[in-house]
């Protein structure tokens, strides 16, 4: 790939992630699967069953019907005090795979406010993304979300 | 400082003062919640008193030498497998100057030494060395009739019961199956049939009294009304085959089950009753989360077993919880999801259970509400803690077993706390 090359796909790739946290830090959370691929994976794992080479997170999705199933329950059916998070990402690492594939690791941290107006770090993790070119632009294939914070402060509505 | 630490002192000291208005356990003073003098009360008499607290499944520690950290109570312990392949079990504090021995959560190792002067220990917690012990050159070392067994950390009491561990600081606790009764094995059976596979743990921390969870696990009349995801996605309701079953001798364990029969028509009594459960008109898309393969003799969806003070064994459609309740303060707790499957899981059943751990845990669609509901008693009691909470659901049949519509788990539970407690 030449420079030219690899600059596209960061600033692509780079405004993919920026519009993922968009979504999710102003309450578009139905726009949130559309970045997946229909066959998109998305988890969320502690880091201590993610290097135990355990499975079990918080949340699964093997689809983008899950994905929307869980904003459906998210909005119509749990009950949670209502919150904003803030997403801040950081050491974006991009490995291109081949032309329409790559994977990207960053780091993030999310603050939480809740109704009362307190804002607390809510999470401290890193993403693991696989993601593809498609006819609609980069989508993701797989978001792996490994957290560091293993003890989640009372409950997880929103994805991170 | 010195103020604060007198002022401590000063509530460790206090005599307790709490009134319960009833003794059939349905009227608690909410001070129970927040009351510094009742939690430390708590770890001596409940958590380092006569009671098994379960501390790890077999299935996390299979192999000689492999060891867990995790509490009782708020006591830091070590719960490992000997290089025989028995349990042990002992408090987390080196017997020299005090310093937590073990730092990391899990592992495997034959001994274990203390940061400080490397003083160690092997698996049981027997003292097996301690450096300078004859000192050096003219240097005098310890002692000569120090003695090393004398030394060794403070062993408990460890036994399992179908793979699941406790341990207890007691010397007179009845042994780990008659504690636990003739009503729950049976329960336990049913869950811990055959060999487990671990497939992880989640992690919630809460700002609320241990014992509001308890009550939750408790608290059948909650579960279609707090948990809207059940009657939204029409899963659950009142209407279903129903057991609340508390133990018989002392009332602190319970078993919950939901069976769900053909003819249920209760849906139509939430609508008469106009009960914000019932939505109409939603759907999943993929609904396979909420899918339900037949691997009991009783086509049961939910099994909610609490085994007093800090297990609650669950199974949801195929999801298979271990959770762990952890008081960590008055208004703190922690709760552990330890979930497992079966050894013998066909990969379409282990996917599965990978799939419906969505639905519990602290995103879980069928229990993310309980913490905040915890959280809100917990709020809203703060200046309130000579008022009562009224647990009357079901008070006119208090033998009455087969319903979800009841508090009467809740009342077995606080008749016995207020013996245990001595209020």
């Amino acid at each position: 790939m030449t420079s030219l090359d690899n600059l596209l796909l960061w600033f692509d790739l780079h405004n993919l992630q920026e519009r993922y946290v968009s979504v999710l830090d102003n309450d578009q959370l139905e726009a949130w699967p559309d970045l997946f691929t229909k066959d998109g994976h998305y988890e969320i794992v502690p880091k201590e069953n993610a290097d135990a080479d355990l499975p079990i997170g918080l949340i699964y999705c093997n689809s983008q019907s899950m994905m929307r199933d869980r904003i459906l329950s998210t909005r119509e059916a749990n009950l949670y005090e209502p919150q904003t998070y803030r997403h801040m990402v950081s050491g974006l690492v991009i490995t291109p795979i081949d032309k329409t594939t790559a994977r990207m690791q960053s780091s993030y941290l999310v603050f939480r406010t809740n109704q009362e107006g307190d804002t607390a770090i809510y999470q401290a993790g890193k993403y693991e993304d696989l993601v593809v070119s498609t006819p609609d632009g980069w989508r993701y294939q797989s978001k792996r979300v490994i957290y560091d914070t293993l003890r989640v402060a009372t409950l997880l509505a929103i994805p991170v | 400082m010195g103020h604060h630490d007198l002022s401590q002192t000063e509530i460790k000291a206090s005599p307790l003062d709490i009134h319960f208005p009833d003794s059939d356990g349905s009227r608690i003073p909410y001070e129970v919640f927040s009351s510094q003098a009742v939690y430390e009360r708590e770890q001596e008499r409940i958590y380092r008193g006569s009671t098994w607290s379960f501390v790890a499944l077999e299935a996390e520690i299979p192999h000689p030498g492999d060891f867990k950290s995790t509490y009782i109570g708020d006591t830091p312990v070590v719960v490992t497998r000997t290089p025989d392949g028995s349990l042990a079990a002992w408090v987390n504090r080196c017997s020299h100057r005090g310093a937590k021995l073990c730092v990391l959560p899990r592992g495997n190792a034959t001994s274990h030494a203390c940061l400080y002067h490397q003083w160690n220990f092997d698996s049981q917690g027997n003292l097996t060395g301690v450096p300078f012990r004859r000192g050096q050159k003219d240097m005098a070392g310890m002692p000569p009739e120090f003695d090393m067994k004398a030394h060794g950390l403070k062993k408990l009491r460890v036994d399992s019961y179908r793979g699941l561990i406790f341990a207890s600081f007691s010397d007179t606790v009845a042994t780990l199956p008659e504690y636990l009764g003739t009503e729950m094995r049976p329960w336990i059976d049913r869950i811990m049939h055959k060999p487990i596979v671990y497939l992880g743990c989640t992690r919630q921390y809460v700002n609320a009294n241990w014992k509001l969870y308890f009550e939750n696990v408790k608290d059948p009349y909650h579960a279609s009304l707090l948990h809207l995801f059940h009657t939204t996605f029409n899963i659950m309701r009142v209407g279903m085959k129903a057991r609340s079953i508390p133990d018989a001798t002392h009332g602190l364990h319970s078993i919950i089950t939901a069976t769900r029969i053909e003819d249920d028509t209760s849906g139509a009594e939430y609508k008469a009753q106009d009960i914000r459960s019932m939505n109409e008109g939603f759907h999943l898309e993929d609904d396979s989360v909420l899918g339900y393969v037949y691997e009991f003799e009783e086509a049961t969806t939910n099994h909610i077993q609490s085994i007093f003070p800090q297990l609650v064994l669950q199974q949801i459609h195929n999801s298979l919880v271990a959770r762990q309740l952890l008081p960590k303060a008055p208004d703190k707790f922690e709760l552990i999801f330890h979930f497992f499957g079966y050894a013998d899981d066909t990969p379409e059943l282990r996917e599965l259970r990978i799939k419906q751990a969505n639905l519990v845990g602290p995103a879980g669609y069928i229990s993310m509400e309980d913490g905040y509901a915890t959280e809100l008693v917990q709020r809203g009691t703060l200046r309130e803690s000579k008022s009562c909470s009224v647990l009357d659901m079901g008070l006119g049949k208090p033998d009455q077993q087969d319903t979800l519509i009841t508090e009467g788990l809740i009342r077995r539970f606080w008749s016995e706390y207020q013996t245990l407690m001595a209020l």
